[in-house]
């Protein structure tokens, strides 16, 4: 596997008079509260280790305090950890020079924040190539690639406003597009669209993703909305109280969570719009190859279920059911026609359809959808059953005892 | 009794030894004066010749040139026709009146002194918002230069200068700098943290930030700052004509002496037009040059 993008090692940060003094308490599992009332000092992160791969979007979630904000400017180094160490592509970020640092954020990183940070007194288009003025390239050139990323996120017109003229998410999308002019490897997002109204930051959102499609950047973004966090991420680390509680796709946070703290946030997420088909149905079973029917029907007595699906030069071609396969052989005694022309065709679902998209496509079928890709590959299917397991909660083995379902 | 005398009497020191103490430090000064007074006094010169040169070109220039250029500076500055009128109409009457040679000296000195201090306040304003250690140090230093009379400070700046245009000016510079000082200081640590961190992110060096974030967004403070030093160099136009400095506090300071009223008054109002002059101005360019915080609250 290739070297992740950003790795993080063993990083702790202790707020306070003299933090290294307090180090040995914290590597000895002392709590939070004990640090904080025996010597004053607060432990804002401790043993933080994450890899962040090229071209993923990143979360980092957690409630206020979590110590989200402050784990994120060790990435540019707006804060110092206290001890630990940050590799970015290859680069030991601990090691830079001032200049060396200047350098870095100029080229490598660069940040969106929660409240914009925009400069009241630069007009837009200059806020926008503010880094790049930074960087000393001529004004001439970098006027024109901040008009380029003005219009790219939909704000044609507006370069000679004022910030204070533009709307909260108007202002936001000029954050957006002054870290995106600097052509940066990695975008760091501080809870940036937390402080728009609903209908906004969901927009931000979409558009986001639009220009990460095209843009394939690495992207670290906070937040403490944990649907925000389930649309965006690729991964997700959720931290509580400096600590790591878990970092995973989306699907294992959801169906997996590592210990109470995660299991009681992801509880009232609606799962039927975050998870996708792909991650919970069930593996392929019950093909049928065959070009012959008696053969076929031969496989399917043998199984439990009377259905099977029809392949064809390894292609799905549809569904046959025992009782139309035998209806077929009592009419015709001479030779039938090849299996996979009497196959029906039924509905199936693409592998990352979300599950609520599925409901009427699971619920009209008498038996278990094929889940196919784009490319016609048969990768399993997704019942009823299944659908309702999900979606109440029962992500626990298939051999639930019914006490714990009833409790 | 003699034991507790120092209860009804305050243990002062013996009278000898004040005396001494007086006498020594004004020897040490004066020597201290005979000695490096010529030096120093040649250290200025360069001022003096501007100061000297400057008066002198407000001073030949034709009257109408003079008014002309003012005009022209204020409507520039303010972008304001009214203001504009009122200062014709104000240098006008002060020229009918016969006061036109001594505002001309008066506005000299003020320019100078307006320029010797921002180009001295500003840096050690921000200094001290950068250190907390040389605010600590400062911070008294400026509360004596506020608060110390005048007389006393003009008393060593004589000693050592002499009488005339610069401890004139060094004597205004004392008194009217604090708050150019005081108001950059105030001004740049008031600067919004989220603006200085987003600038840090994008990779700008200290330089990079006093000049693109600092100083733009400190500059209401600044210009109150610079509006308050004129302010209080104007004022002390009177006490600086004690020390030979010429211009419209020497009439104000004759007026007294010889109960002059309509003199005394007259003058003054001159004095208080200049004022008014320089503050409208250096007020409205403020404004103009913050137009960006228009529509900050309206939403």
């Amino acid at each position: 596997m290739a070297e992740p993008l950003i790795r993080i090692k063993n990083l702790y940060k202790v707020f306070g008079e003299s933090p290294r003094s307090v180090m040995p308490m914290v590597r000895a599992g002392r709590t939070k509260a004990d640090i904080l009332a025996e010597t004053g000092h607060t432990v804002g992160l401790k043993d933080i280790n994450m890899d962040i791969e090229k071209g993923s979007i990143f979360v980092i979630m957690g409630l206020s305090g979590s110590g989200k904000s402050t784990l994120i400017r060790h990435f540019n180094r707006l804060i110092d950890p206290t001890e630990g160490s940050i590799y970015i592509d290859g680069i030991d970020v601990m090691g830079l020079t001032q200049k060396e640092l200047e350098n870095f954020r100029r080229t490598k990183v660069s940040m969106v924040f929660q409240r914009f940070g925009l400069m009241p007194h630069r007009t837009v288009l200059e806020n926008v190539a503010y880094g790049l003025a930074v960087r000393k390239v001529p004004k001439a050139e970098r006027d024109m690639k901040a008009r380029e990323w003005l219009s790219r996120v939909d704000l044609d017109g507006y370069e000679a406003q004022y910030p204070s003229q533009l709307s909260g998410g108007q202002q936001q999308r000029v954050g957006l597009a002054r870290a995106l002019c600097t052509d940066p490897e990695i975008l760091l997002m501080d809870e940036a669209f937390s402080a728009l109204d609903p209908l906004i930051r969901s927009g931000m959102q979409d558009q986001l993703i639009e220009l990460q499609g095209k843009l394939k950047r690495t992207i670290v973004f906070i937040t403490h909305d944990l649907d925000e966090a389930l649309r965006l991420g690729d991964k997700i680390a959720i931290l509580k109280d400096g600590v790591v509680s878990q970092i995973g796709r989306p699907e294992e946070i959801i169906l997996n969570p590592a210990d109470d703290y995660v299991e009681a946030f992801v509880r009232d997420v609606n799962r039927a719009r975050v998870l996708s088909v792909d991650v919970v149905m069930q593996p392929a079973h019950h093909r049928l190859t065959t070009e012959n029917i008696d053969e076929a029907l031969r496989q399917m007595r043998g199984w439990t279920e009377d259905y099977g699906y029809v392949f064809h030069d390894d292609e799905y071609r549809g569904v046959v059911t025992q009782e139309a396969l035998e209806e077929a052989c009592e009419k015709s005694a001479g030779p039938t026609a090849p299996l996979h022309e009497m196959a029906e065709d039924g509905p199936t679902l693409e592998p990352d359809t979300v599950l609520q998209d599925a409901f009427s496509a699971t619920l009209d079928s008498d038996y278990p959808v094929p889940v196919v890709s784009e490319d016609g590959e048969f990768q399993g299917t997704f019942s009823k059953e299944d659908m309702a397991k999900v979606l109440a909660h029962d992500n626990a083995e298939p051999s639930d005892s019914p006490t714990r379902t009833a409790a | 009794m003699a034991n507790t005398s120092w209860f009804s009497e305050f243990p002062e020191m013996e009278r000898a030894t004040l005396v001494a103490l007086r006498k020594g430090l004004d020897g040490a000064y004066r020597d201290f004066s005979r000695s490096y007074g010529e030096a120093i006094e040649n250290f200025f010169d360069p001022l003096l010749y501007f100061l000297v040169w400057f008066e002198k070109l407000l001073l030949n220039t034709p009257w109408l040139i003079v008014l002309l250029v003012l005009v022209a500076l204020t409507y520039g500055a303010s972008r304001s026709i009214k203001l504009s009128v009122g200062v014709a109409v104000s240098f006008l009457l002060i020229g009918y009146f016969g006061m036109w040679e001594n505002t001309m000296r008066t506005l000299s000195i003020i320019t100078v002194a307006t320029f010797l201090s921002i180009t001295i306040g500003l840096p050690i304003g921000v200094m001290m918002a950068r250190s907390d250690r040389a605010q600590n140090i400062v911070t008294p230093v400026l509360d004596i230069m506020q608060t110390m009379p005048a007389f006393v400070y003009l008393i060593p700046v004589v000693m050592l200068l002499g009488i005339g245009k610069v401890p004139g000016i060094i004597a205004v510079l004392i008194y009217a700098i604090p708050p150019v000082i005081r108001l950059t200081n105030l001004g740049i640590r008031l600067v919004d943290r989220d603006v200085l961190e987003a600038a840090t992110a994008f990779g700008a060096n200290p330089m990079q930030r006093l000049f693109s974030v600092q100083l733009p967004l400190a500059l209401p403070n600044i210009m109150a700052g610079i509006n308050q030093t004129i302010m209080m160099a104007l004022a002390m136009v009177v006490i600086a004509s004690m020390i030979g400095v010429k211009g419209l506090g020497q009439p104000v300071l004759k007026s007294i002496t010889n109960q002059y009223f309509t003199m005394g008054l007259l003058n003054g109002l001159a004095i208080v037009v200049i004022a008014i002059m320089f503050d409208r101005v250096s007020q409205a360019y403020a404004a103009r040059t913050q137009k960006h915080l228009e529509g900050m609250n309206g939403g």
